[in-house]
C-alpha cells in the first residue's frame, strides 16, 4: 500500500463505477497500472466488494431499520466469535459490531416494515440462549447514510472571477 | 471641481479583467476556471465555533493582536506543521485576511523610493500595495523552465543598492509553483548577504501535493528577516470570514501592529473564534479537500497536455498555468475568445505580471465534471484556430 493505492481506495469508495480512464487521470497512473493495483487489493481482500447505494423507499419498497443492542454471554474458548457468527448469518442483519459499554453487540436490522423487525428480534434474536438482553431502537428517518447526505442542500455561491 | 483623487491612486492600474466580468454576467452556461477560492464550504466545526461565539455574546473587539486562544493555536500549528516557532505574545498579529497582513507588511517596511522585489508572475495586489507606499515594485521573473520557482540568479540580477525587500508567494498563485527547502536556502543566502527583508505569503502551503510542505522561515538566516503571512482562507475554505495572521520577530511585529491597530483595530471576532475551531478540529476536512484537489489537478493537467496545451505540473495551490504561446494569440485575446466563443472563463497570465504573458491561469477548484467539460471546450476552441 502506497499513497497511490490509498487514493485509489478513496476514489472507489466514493464511486466504484467510474471509467477506468478517469480513475487513471485522477491518480496520475496508466490504466494498466490502475487495473493491476486494484486487482492486487482485491486479491488481498482490502477491497471486499462493490455495491450500489440505494434509496429503497424511493424504489417503492417498504423499508424499516433498527439498531438493536444486545447483551450476550460469551462462551468459554470462543468468547464472542461463535455467537457473532450465528447472528451474522441472518440476512436481516446488515451490520454487526462488538462494542464497548453497557451492551456487547450492536446490530443493524432491516426489513419491509416495523412488524418484520419486531418479529425478527423477538422470535429469532431474543430467544437465543446466549442473549441476555435486547434493546431495540427504531429508525424514524434517515438523514445521512454511509457518508451520503440524503436531503436537498443548497450550495453556497461563489464569484465567477476572483484572484 | 478639482480632481480629488490622489496621484498615487491614479497611478494604480485598474484590474486587468474588468471586461471579463461584464461578459460573464451575460452568460448562463459559463464554466469558470477563474475562481480563486475553494469550492468547499467551511468545515462545519469551524462554523459551529463561530456561531457559538455569537450566541455567547462574544461580539466585541478582541485585543489588537487577536484572540490569545487563536494566537496560541497558530503558534502550535506552525510548530507542528513546519517546526518553526513564533511566540504568541509578541511575534504575531491576527489580521483581516491575508490581504490586510500583506498591506501592513508592505507599509511597515517601505519608504518612498525603496525597491521591493516581487517574484513574477504574482498575486495581483503586491505591486499596487508597494505603489501605495511610494515604493518601487521590481519584478523578478520566474520561468516555466524552472517550474516557476524563484531562482537565486534571477533574484541577483534585480538587486540594486535601493533594494529593500522581496515579496514571494509559494505555493504560487497563479503558477502553482512551489519552493523546496533547498530552493529557499538558495535565495536565503542572497537575502542575507544583501541585508534584505522577505515578505513570504504562504497562504497556499497546505495545498502542496508532491513533496514536503515548506516555509521560507525554515531556511537558515531567514527567520530574523521574514514577515510570514498565512491564514485560513484556502486551507480551511474560509475566504468569506476574512481572517489570517502575520508573524515576524518582535520589533517588526510591533511596528506592523501599530498600523493594524489604527486601520483595522482587530480582525472580526466571530471569525477568530471560527479559526480556533478550524485549527483545533478541522484537520480531517482539510486533508479531504487537499486530496480532492490533488486528484483534480492530475485530471486537469493531463487533460490540458492531452489537447496540446503545454503545462508544467503545478505542485501546489489550485491553479494550472498552461502556455498558449503556440496558438499565435496573446493570452488576453485567447482568454477573451475562449470566453465569448466557448463560454470558458480563465484569467490571462499577463494580469499577474509580464512573466505570465502567454499563459492562462486556470483554477481547478471546481467539480471534476466541469473540469472535463472545460477541457472539451478548450479543445474545441484550439482546434478551431
Amino acid at each position: 500500500m502506497d499513497a497511490k493505492d490509498w487514493l485509489l481506495l478513496r476514489i472507489l469508495e466514493e464511486d466504484s463505477t467510474q471509467e477506468l480512464s478517469e480513475v487513471a487521470d485522477l491518480t496520475d497512473l496508466t490504466e494498466a497500472e490502475v487495473e493491476d493495483r486494484v486487482s492486487a487489493m482485491e486479491d488481498d481482500r482490502i477491497i471486499r466488494g462493490y455495491c450500489a447505494s440505494i434509496d429503497w423507499e424511493k424504489a417503492g419498497e417498504g423499508v424499516a431499520a433498527a439498531t438493536v443492542n444486545l447483551k450476550v454471554t460469551p462462551e468459554r474458548d470462543f468468547g464472542y466469535d461463535r455467537i457473532a457468527e450465528r447472528i451474522a448469518r441472518f440476512p436481516q442483519v446488515s451490520s454487526l459490531r462488538l462494542i464497548s459499554g453497557e451492551y456487547d453487540f450492536e446490530i443493524r436490522v432491516t426489513g419491509r416494515n416495523i412488524q418484520d423487525i419486531t418479529r425478527f428480534v423477538s422470535e429469532q434474536i431474543a430467544p437465543m440462549e446466549q442473549i441476555r438482553e435486547t434493546g431495540t431502537i427504531l429508525v424514524m428517518k434517515s438523514y445521512k447514510e454511509n457518508g451520503r447526505i440524503l436531503y436537498d442542500r443548497k450550495e453556497g455561491e461563489r464569484l465567477l472571477f476572483s484572484f | 471641481m478639482r480632481d480629488f483623487i490622489s496621484a498615487r491612486t491614479h497611478n494604480i492600474p485598474p484590474s486587468g479583467i474588468r471586461r471579463f466580468f461584464d461578459i460573464v454576467q451575460e452568460m448562463d452556461d459559463v464554466i469558470s476556471l477563474g475562481v480563486g477560492e475553494p469550492d468547499y464550504a467551511t468545515p462545519w466545526v469551524a462554523c459551529e465555533a463561530g456561531i457559538a461565539s455569537v450566541e455567547q455574546g462574544q461580539t466585541s473587539y478582541t485585543s489588537n493582536r487577536g484572540l490569545p486562544a487563536l494566537r496560541t493555536e497558530v503558534s502550535r500549528y506552525l510548530g507542528k506543521r513546519f517546526g518553526i516557532q513564533y511566540h504568541p505574545e509578541d511575534e504575531m498579529v491576527i489580521t483581516t485576511g491575508a490581504s490586510e497582513a500583506l498591506d501592513i507588511a508592505i507599509r511597515t517596511v517601505t519608504d518612498p523610493g525603496d525597491e521591493i522585489l516581487i517574484a513574477d508572475p504574482s498575486y495581483v495586489s503586491y505591486s499596487p500595495g508597494v505603489m501605495l507606499s511610494d515604493g518601487v515594485p521590481v519584478r523578478v521573473p520566474c520561468r516555466m523552465e524552472d517550474e516557476f520557482r524563484l531562482t537565486p540568479d534571477a533574484l541577483m540580477e534585480k538587486i540594486t543598492p535601493k533594494s529593500k525587500a522581496v515579496i514571494c508567494n509559494f505555493p504560487n498563485n497563479p503558477t502553482g509553483g512551489v519552493m523546496s527547502r533547498e530552493d529557499y536556502r538558495g535565495i536565503a543566502e542572497i537575502i542575507c548577504d544583501h541585508d534584505l527583508l522577505l515578505i513570504s505569503d504562504e497562504i497556499y502551503t497546505e495545498m502542496t501535493y508532491d513533496g514536503e510542505m515548506t516555509s521560507a522561515v525554515q531556511a537558515e538566516g531567514l527567520r530574523e528577516r521574514t514577515i510570514l503571512i498565512n491564514g485560513f482562507s484556502k486551507a480551511y475554505a474560509m475566504t468569506g470570514w476574512r481572517v489570517a495572521y502575520l508573524c515576524a520577530p518582535k520589533e517588526l511585529c510591533d511596528a506592523a501592529l501599530k498600523i493594524h491597530q489604527y486601520v483595522m483595530l482587530s480582525a472580526p471576532t466571530m471569525s477568530q473564534y471560527a479559526a480556533v475551531g478550524a485549527l483545533k478540529n478541522a484537520d480531517l476536512d482539510r486533508e479531504e479537500m487537499v486530496t480532492e484537489y490533488q486528484m483534480r489537478r492530475n485530471l486537469f493537467v493531463r487533460g490540458l497536455n492531452r489537447i496540446g496545451l503545454t503545462c508544467h505540473l503545478p505542485r501546489g495551490a489550485f491553479y494550472a498555468f498552461p502556455s498558449i504561446k503556440e496558438f499565435g494569440l496573446s493570452d488576453v485575446e485567447f482568454a477573451e475568445r475562449l470566453l465569448i466563443e466557448h463560454h470558458v472563463a480563465v484569467v490571462p497570465g499577463s494580469v499577474f505580471g509580464p512573466s505570465g504573458a502567454g499563459h492562462l491561469r486556470c483554477s481547478y477548484a471546481i467539480s471534476r465534471e466541469d473540469l472535463r467539460e472545460a477541457v472539451r471546450r478548450i479543445e474545441a476552441f484550439t482546434t478551431s484556430l
